[in-house]
Formats: C-alpha cells, sequence, structure tokens
C-alpha cells in the first residue's frame, strides 16, 4: 500500500479529469440533513459533509429492479443494462465493508454476474467519516478499512491523506500525477493520528457484538420477540437501507403485443407478509416476530452458514429508519439483558390490527 | 451516459436452456408426468446430477420454479418430471403438449448421499409428491444394484388412483432384488390387492433391519415425516442416517434470492436433502 497528499484544491480537478469517461457518483444533499448517493454532472453539488446516506452503495451496484432477460420463444436475451462505468466517491468504510461482503456473498458457490459485471466496472473511492450518536461501527470492527477501495481519502483539514488501495488506483492518480505529492510531512502524519484518536473517542455508541450470536441462541424463544413482532409493521424499510441484505424476487411479466416477456428481479423483503409463502398459500413464517428473527439471525448471529460472521457493518441505518426503533441497537440492547424498551411495550399495546 | 456498455462475458447461471417436451401424460388427476430433453444434443448428454437434486424449470411468461429431477441419472439423455398443479406456473406446464419448448437449469441443490450408502440397506418411504425425489434414487440404486444392499420401497397414497406412478411401482413388485410393499389409505375401486393402511403400517412387514447399516429416507406430505421418523427412530437408524428433502419458496437456486433460508441455511445449496440430525438443530423448525 502506498500513501500520497493531495491539496484540498486539488481533489476537483482530479476527479474532473478520472470521470471523462465514466460517471461519476457521489454524496449530495437531499432536503436539510439527508444525503443522498447521484450522478455528478457539477461537482460543485458533491457535498462531504454527511454521516450516512438514506440508502446505500449497493443500490447503485444492483439497482432496486433489473431487467435480467426478454424472452421469446425461442431464446432468453441476456440484459445488462444497469452495467455501467462508474466511479462512486466519498464511500465510508462501513459502506465498504458492506460491499465486501456481498462481493462474498454474489460469489458464493456461483457467481452472481447481475452483480459482479456492475462492480467490476465500479472504482471505489472511499472517504473519512466522522461519527453521530448512531454509529455502530467502532462495536462492529468495521470503523477502518484496509481493502475493498481503489483509493481512500482521508480528510486533515487542508490536505487528503490518499491510500491507493489497488493497481486500478494507481492507474488512476497516474492520469494526472502533478496534482499529488509523495513526500508527507511529519505534521501531516501527527495531524492523521490526532485524528484518529479523536474520532475513536467521538463514538457514543456501543453494543457487545461479540455476545451477539450466543444471545440470539439463548434468547430465540424469549417473549421480547412477540413484543418486537407486534411492533414491527413489516414494512420492509430496514432491508431497504441496510448495506448487507441481498433478497430478491423474479417477475416475469409479457411485453404487451409481442410474444415475448421481460424477465426482472426486484427487491425483497424477508420482513415483509409474503416473503416466505409457498405455492397454495402456505406461509413458512406467517408471524411477524419470526420474520424478525431470521432479519436479526442474519445481521447478529451469522450470515449464511458459509461466512460465519454477522452481517451488520454498523452503518446505523436502521436506527435511524425503522418507524418503530426496532434496529440493531435496540435488539441488540434487549438482546444483552437490558429487557425490553418501554416505546416497545407500549406500541405492542396501543397498535391494534 | 458516459459509462455506458453493454457487453459482459460471464457465465450466466440464471439463464435457462431451451428444452423439449417428449412425452407428458397425467399421473393422477392433478400431477402429470413431464419427460424433456435439452434441445442442444450435447447438453442433454453432458447433463450430470444426483438424485434429489432439483431443476428450475420456466414457462414464457409464466415464470419459474423448482421442481425435482424423478429421473435417474443412470438413464443420461432425458430428464424427467412429475409435478402437481398448484398455481400460475404449473397451470402454464399443465398446458403444454408434447415438442412445446420449456426453460431448464440446473442440477442444484445436494442430492441424496449415493456413495455413502453403497453397501448399506436403501429404505425408500414415500408417499404423494415425495416421489418426485425418491423415484431418482430408487431407479438409481435399480440400475446400480450391486452397489447397494437391500433396496426396500414403501409407498403410500391415499386412494389407488392417487398413487403417483402406481403401474410402475406395480410392476417393480415383480422383481426378486427389491422388497417393494404399497398401501392406501381406502380402497374407492374395491379392486386393490395389496395393503390397506397408512404407510406405518407397513413397517411390521419388514424382515429385521440392522439399523447401523441401514439409510432411511423419507418424503411425502408434511404429516408423514413426523410418523415415519417415528418408526426409523424405533428400527434405531441413526439420525444421521436419516435423510428427507425440505421444502421452500425458491426463487433462484444458486443462493443469491435468499428466499429458501432456514436460519443461517441456504436450502438451496445445503439441501434441499437434509439429515434429520440436520432438521433438528434448525431452530425454526422446532
Ligand atoms: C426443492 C424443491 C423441489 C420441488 N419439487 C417439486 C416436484 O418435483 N413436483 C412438484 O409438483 N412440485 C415441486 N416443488 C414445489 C413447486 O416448486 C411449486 O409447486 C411451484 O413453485 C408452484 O408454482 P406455481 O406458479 O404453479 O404456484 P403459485 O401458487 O402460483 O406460486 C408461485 C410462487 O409465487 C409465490 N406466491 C404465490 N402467491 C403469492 C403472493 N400472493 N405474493 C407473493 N408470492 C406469491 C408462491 O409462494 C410460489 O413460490 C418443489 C419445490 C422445491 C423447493
Ligand atoms: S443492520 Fe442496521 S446498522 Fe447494521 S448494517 Fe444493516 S442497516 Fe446498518
Ligand atoms: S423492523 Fe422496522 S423498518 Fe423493519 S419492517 Fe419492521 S417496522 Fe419496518
Ligand atoms: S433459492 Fe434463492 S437463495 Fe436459495
Amino acid at each position: 500500500m502506498k500513501i500520497v497528499k493531495l491539496k484540498k484544491e486539488n481533489l476537483f480537478p482530479f476527479l474532473e479529469v478520472i470521470s471523462k469517461d465514466a460517471d461519476l457518483w457521489a454524496p449530495v444533499k437531499k432536503n436539510s440533513d439527508r444525503h443522498v448517493f447521484k450522478m455528478i454532472d457539477d461537482l460543485t453539488h458533491i457535498n462531504l459533509d454527511y454521516t450516512r446516506t438514506i440508502l446505500p452503495p449497493r443500490n447503485i451496484i444492483l439497482p432496486p429492479e433489473i431487467r435480467m432477460f426478454r424472452a421469446t420463444p425461442l431464446e432468453y436475451e441476456p440484459n445488462f443494462s444497469h452495467v455501467a462505468k462508474r466511479i462512486l466517491f466519498g464511500v465510508h468504510p462501513c459502506d465498504i465493508h458492506g460491499l465486501l461482503i456481498m462481493d462474498k456473498f454474489y460469489s458464493f458457490m456461483y457467481d452472481d454476474p447481475y452483480y459482479i459485471e456492475s462492480r467490476k466496472n465500479t472504482i471505489i473511492l472511499g472517504h473519512s467519516c466522522w461519527p453521530d450518536e448512531n454509529c455502530l461501527c467502532k462495536s462492529t470492527n468495521t470503523h477502518i478499512v484496509e481493502e475493498g477501495y481503489d483509493l481512500f481519502f482521508t480528510d486533515l483539514k487542508k490536505n487528503y491523506l490518499v491510500w491507493i488501495g489497488s493497481s486500478r488506483g494507481d492507474d488512476l492518480i497516474r492520469m494526472k500525477p502533478d496534482l499529488f505529492e509523495e513526500e508527507i510531512a511529519n505534521e501531516d502524519i501527527q495531524s492523521f493520528i490526532r485524528r484518529r484518536e479523536e474520532k475513536d473517542k467521538a463514538f457514543q455508541t456501543e453494543i457487545n457484538f461479540t455476545a451477539m450470536p450466543d444471545l440470539m441462541e439463548l434468547k430465540y424463544n424469549d417473549p421480547l420477540w412477540d413484543e418486537l413482532g407486534t411492533a414491527c409493521l413489516a414494512c420492509g424499510s430496514c432491508s431497504n437501507v441496510c448495506p448487507t441484505c441481498n433478497c430478491y424476487n423474479v417477475e416475469d411479466k409479457p411485453v404487451l403485443g409481442e410474444n415475448c416477456s421481460d424477465i426482472s428481479r426486484c427487491w425483497d423483503a424477508c420482513t415483509l407478509e409474503n416473503y416466505s409463502g409457498v405455492a397454495g398459500g402456505e406461509n413458512f413464517r406467517e408471524k411477524r416476530s419470526e420474520r424478525l428473527k431470521l432479519w436479526y439471525t442474519h445481521k447478529l448471529q451469522a450470515y449464511i452458514s458459509k461466512y460465519g460472521k454477522p452481517a451488520c457493518v454498523g452503518c446505523g441505518r436502521c436506527v435511524v429508519t425503522c418507524p418503530v426503533d426496532i434496529n440493531v441497537l435496540t435488539v441488540g440492547k434487549a438482546l444483552d439483558g437490558n429487557g425490553i424498551d418501554s416505546f416497545w411495550s407500549r406500541l405492542s399495546k396501543e397498535v391494534t390490527r | 451516459m458516459k459509462g455506458k456498455i453493454n457487453e459482459t462475458t460471464q457465465n450466466n447461471p440464471f439463464l435457462p436452456e431451451l428444452a423439449r417436451i417428449i412425452s407428458t401424460h397425467y399421473l393422477t388427476k392433478d400431477v402429470k408426468f413431464f419427460q424433456v430433453r435439452f434441445s442442444d444434443m450435447e447438453k442433454a448428454l453432458s447433463f450430470r446430477y444426483e438424485p434429489g437434486q432439483f431443476a428450475m424449470v420456466s414457462v414464457l411468461g409464466a415464470g419459474e420454479a423448482p421442481f425435482c429431477l424423478s429421473s435417474s441419472p443412470s438413464r443420461p439423455g432425458l430428464l424427467e418430471f412429475c409435478i402437481q398443479k398448484k398455481g400460475t406456473l404449473t397451470n402454464a406446464l399443465f398446458r403444454l403438449r408434447e415438442n412445446d419448448l420449456v426453460g431448464v437449469r440446473g442440477p442444484y441443490g445436494n442430492g441424496f448421499p449415493m456413495g455413502d450408502m453403497e453397501g448399506k440397506d436403501v429404505l425408500i418411504v414415500m408417499g404423494g409428491l415425495g416421489v418426485a425425489p425418491l423415484r431418482s434414487v430408487l431407479l438409481y440404486c435399480l440400475d446400480n444394484r450391486d452397489l447397494f444392499n437391500r433396496v426396500i420401497l414403501l409407498h403410500g397414497a391415499r386412494t389407488p388412483s392417487d398413487m403417483i406412478f402406481r403401474d410402475e411401482f406395480m410392476a417393480l413388485k415383480e422383481r426378486v432384488d427389491l422388497e417393494c410393499f404399497l398401501t392406501v389409505d381406502e380402497d374407492d375401486t374395491g379392486t386393490w390387492k395389496e395393503n390397506i393402511g397408512v404407510v406405518t403400517t407397513l413397517f411390521p412387514k419388514l424382515k429385521k433391519i440392522d439399523p447401523s447399516q441401514a439409510y432411511g429416507l423419507v418424503c411425502g406430505p408434511p404429516v408423514m415425516y413426523k410418523f415415519v421418523i417415528k418408526e426409523f427412530i424405533q428400527l434405531n437408524i441413526p439420525k444421521n442416517q436419516i435423510l428427507m428433502t425440505l421444502e421452500r419458496r425458491m426463487k433462484c437456486g444458486v443462493g443469491k434470492c435468499g428466499h429458501c433460508a432456514i436460519d443461517y441455511i441456504y436450502t438451496c445449496l445445503d439441501g434441499p436433502v437434509f439429515t434429520y440430525w440436520d432438521v433438528i438443530h434448525m431452530r425454526e423448525l422446532i
């Protein structure tokens, strides 16, 4: 790994050059305090002063609905129109960890070309961040990232220290080498160390992640799940915003007036009512509590057995998104023995359905 | 968009291959037999699978679903399915005739551990649609008869007309190297000469089994599992030699769509065949 320095005023000229024949995506402000990744045509719209975007970057790589095939009676024509040469700038460490998990998932046993092709064509330019009260990445050990990016920019106020994480990243720097400095002054190193120490202290929230797999097992039949189940609205938002959710459904829609049909895949969420329905109307997880247990088994205990590790990267999106406060933080705390939050108890009494 | 690209070179596991229906007929009033062959002859002959594996079958405009391969890999070239009419896709399948095309991709899943079963007694208990995966096992055992010790088949149906592959199994009763027992819950024809009663009433008819050297296989409607497993346990067959298949909703077959998850196991990759020992450790099934 190699680290170089970039003066802040040189950032835009650099982005300008490297995005000549690729789509540049970066965080922009939406409403007063929310951010989203958007395709950038004017660099001044980029807003790096953000904690988390509403949706994670996996959504750019694999959008909510993609057409997989156009099928005629004699042929299935694969469709990869969602793939493009992209540069994703401003990705935070937790989200890079999220992509690393997706990378493993989508190449496990069978390669998923719809993800892999898109991912291969996406350059990841990471960016340092600062935690708010909902960031859990220190607990999940995803606040630091050592792989999964092409370049990583650490903000030191006047300058960036830029980590080169891949040969592709190195090629980007070579497109405009005079913007970068090889020499890193002691002063920069000191300010980097100071930044890291301060960031470490800035975390306000913590859960004991290492205990979660055992607690999930021990409390699998705890009444807390029923209370959660009564409160949950089965809206699926938690899955839509989580960087490590992957479920999808497949639809086969006849094209009007033509003897062919479009086969597409669209996001699904295990918390939704019909997720585990099978033919004939039977449903293996009719109860919301059962579906929540599945979600939290994946996030807190193990992602499919093969990885043997939890899939939460601590981004805090479920924390800010769930309308009834069911999220890794509150569920983690409840599992940890702090009892069920009175809010849920109240809610489970008040909500009638 | 500046970054537009259209070509990809990846191998696409979601891409179905076209297959032609060679023959199809009713097995019972709502179950049909389909014999298909890949249009591409090369593919038809090189397609390898294990008993218990499944394939994703699709009909244009009607969708795709998993179905067990009911044929045996010991008879390559043609693939056989037995399919019950359920909803959108199966209705569309039932409308197809000989020479029509379907999409097929696979094989997927783990299949039965045929290698481990070599030299052992194979006790196959099936009911209803459970014949779909277990017929493959049975044919495989019979086609490779030397590899296995005793081969025993217990097959139950509600009535004689509900018995899937009734004629085929009746004919197998003639074989001296197969212990074949058939039963129906009730005889609505008045001509049934075999056993009457649920499938577990066949167990007392079995000659003594050495349980450590036996595998017990069961597939059928949900109620069957409980009672048949009880019989297996009473015979002292070890829990990891009791095998069954689990059905879940499946949208991809290759571990990507998430629908077949049980706890953190993906049925399409780690299943659909599980041992009883696996199953009693699945929290969601307890
Ligand atoms: C490993 C495996 C092997 C199998 N082998 C066989 C076999 O050999 N023979 C056989 O007959 N069957 C088999 N099945 C079952 C077979 O896959 C189903 O019967 C088949 O999916 C029915 O499809 P359908 O379109 O006809 O049914 P539909 O009822 O139309 O259902 C189609 C799919 O859509 C879902 N769905 C239905 N309604 C809704 C809704 N309102 N909202 C959202 N989703 C909905 C269902 O859950 C189902 O997955 C197997 C299943 C598995 C998992
Ligand atoms: S579970 Fe919540 S905090 Fe963890 S990665 Fe998903 S959205 Fe982020
Ligand atoms: S846990 Fe919250 S976000 Fe998730 S489905 Fe339930 S109500 Fe919606
Ligand atoms: S069927 Fe899609 S993950 Fe198993």
